[in-house]
């Protein structure tokens, strides 16, 4: 393949990857209001378009002519840069996610990933550390103390949990010999499911999961009822926008882990003529991240919030010691089996 | 070619970033610029082809050290810092000792350039490489530092938690202590 090509299929490949990306985004919003509505016994967004489905479209309008407002005392660099930072980090940790198995179109043939590492999980784990610097300096460049409040709760929850995250996958790779993602997806074949093997691992990464992304009953850095709005309090807009859909964008990233590390990522019955067999790996893919979407939305209108010292207490006195103690019996296993 | 143009890129910001650091007088703006020395790193890392020690740099330095300076900065509030017209220790000892270091390093470079250059991927990068670096060939130094890092973390702990000194008297109430306004004022800011 020359050069021009490749570069060529690789910004097609990032177009569409970022494109999905930002309307699963769009539609997670929707997810979240119609599932929201229902469980409270509403109906949610019905009136733009069939079952509201063009509700996500009006809000972006909307953000867009809602009056952008800087205060006067903010820290203006900073204030502005902030919101990028969470939205690029947030985009970017989907690159080396694979979504599909190979395909071949015509003379072409690639697998559906953008680009593949034989360290991908510590790329993604890497870029979404890095996306704690958004939140930390939005609360800090804003110069108000809500915001510095939230951002510190936000960067310090982070960092905790971030631990118990990535010590609940090393068993994952443990099992896979890889670190790899593709090769973890591999290593499942025939139902060995991590979740089966790893459960829990599982459990360990769903609830970091959800602190890391800020989602409740984690959402100390936004909670309405002691900090106004947490570390966007002074962001109005798009540059709010920013904020939300980075925060959609890393719940998506997210599923798309647990998808990967424990469901056996794109796997699934297969059958049928050639374009059948191409699509489905994806379809499996795409339905199981919408599972785990659903379930962020379920947990988030079933669980009231933890306390501050409750959520500090719980993941280094709980989930620490155990996805160490995960870690010592999965290797301790897998030696004695070699 | 064009990975040499990307090695210059990244090394451009590199430098850059770092002599931003010293230049810049507000702590978090110091901060912000460590991270972009970090990051570029990082690239450079990939770009050499050791792309678990890039992976490594991101997810230690950029993104667990670098936060924990910025949570730092932010919790004390750290505002500009004062202007001195440079101490008589730094030009002394270390314009000679920068001076010494550049001579050392392009004399190493103009004699013994075999020893120093190695052609993209040569080096070993890949986890399991690395892993049997360290667990099997370097197994004791490697311990030996784990157990150093523990000494110095359970030193810290002690220091934090340090009790009363005995034989002063114990205060029943304590002195309020000067409280300090949470968000800075203007003349903090850079």
């Amino acid at each position: 393949m020359s050069i021009t090509t490749f570069v060529i299929i690789s910004i097609i490949k990032s177009l569409a990857v970022v494109g999905v990306l930002l309307t699963a985004v769009a539609y997670s919003v929707w997810l979240e209001r119609k599932v929201s509505a229902h469980i409270q016994n509403r109906w949610g967004p019905t009136r733009v378009g069939p079952f509201g489905l063009l509700q996500p479209l009006a809000d972006g309008v909307k953000f867009i002519f809602k009056e952008d407002l800087t205060q006067p005392h903010v820290y203006k660099p900073l204030y502005i840069a902030a919101p990028m930072i969470a939205m690029v980090f947030a985009i970017t940790s989907i690159s080396v996610i694979p979504f599909g198995n190979w395909v071949e179109i015509g003379p072409w043939g690639m697998y559906l990933q953008i680009t593949d590492l034989n360290i991908g999980l510590l790329v993604v784990l890497g870029i979404t550390s890095m996306g704690v610097y958004g939140v930390a300096l939005a609360g800090w460049s804003s110069n108000n103390k809500y915001s510095l409040l939230g951002g510190l709760r936000a960067s310090a929850q982070m960092i905790s949990y971030e631990v118990s995250l990535g010590l609940s996958l090393v068993g994952v790779v443990i099992v896979a010999g890889s670190l790899s993602l593709r090769d973890i997806v591999d290593a499942q074949r025939h139902l060995h499911w991590n979740i089966f093997l790893q459960p829990v691992a599982f459990f360990i990464y769903l609830i970091s999961a959800y602190a890391e992304t800020n989602r409740t009953p984690f959402d100390l850095p936004e909670a309405e009822s002691e900090l106004v709005a947490g570390y966007h309090t002074e962001y109005s807009a798009m540059k709010f926008a920013m904020f939300f859909m980075a925060e959609y964008a890393n719940m998506v990233t997210v599923a798309c882990l647990a998808t990967l590390m424990f469901f056996g990522g794109w796997l699934g019955p297969v059958f049928g003529p050639p374009i059948l067999q191409m699509t489905l790996p994806v379809l499996w893919f795409c339905l199981k991240v919408f599972f785990f979407m659903f379930l962020y939305v379920w947990v988030r209108w079933t669980l009231p919030r933890f306390r501050y010292d409750q959520l500090m207490a719980f993941g280094w006195k709980v989930l620490l010691p155990l996805a160490v103690a995960n870690i010592v019996v999965t290797a301790l296993i897998v030696a004695w089996r070699a | 070619m064009l990975h040499l143009i990307l090695f210059l890129f990244f090394g451009t910001i590199c430098v850059a970033g770092a002599i931003n650091l010293l230049v810049q007088s507000h702590p978090i703006n110091s901060a912000l610029s460590l991270i972009v020395v970090m990051a570029s790193l990082a690239a450079e890392y990939l770009l050499l082809g050791a792309e678990f020690v890039a992976a490594v740099q991101v997810l230690v330095y950029a993104g667990a050290i670098m936060v924990l300076f910025v949570i730092t900065i932010m919790l004390l509030n750290a505002g500009k810092e004062e202007r001195t017209k440079g101490s008589r220790v730094a030009t002394l000892i270390g314009v000679p000792g920068v001076v010494l270091g550049g001579v050392l390093v392009a004399w190493t470079l103009l004699h013994r350039p075999d020893r120093l250059s190695f052609p993209v991927g040569a080096l070993k990068g890949d986890p399991g490489d690395i892993a049997r670096l360290l667990f099997h060939d370097f197994l004791l130094p490697f311990e030996v530092t784990s157990v150093l890092i523990l000494i110095a973390i359970m030193g810290a702990v002690v220091l934090a938690s340090r009790p009363e000194p005995v034989g002063r008297p114990v205060h029943t109430s304590p002195r309020p202590r000067e409280t300090r306004e949470l968000v800075a004022t203007e003349k903090d800011r850079p």
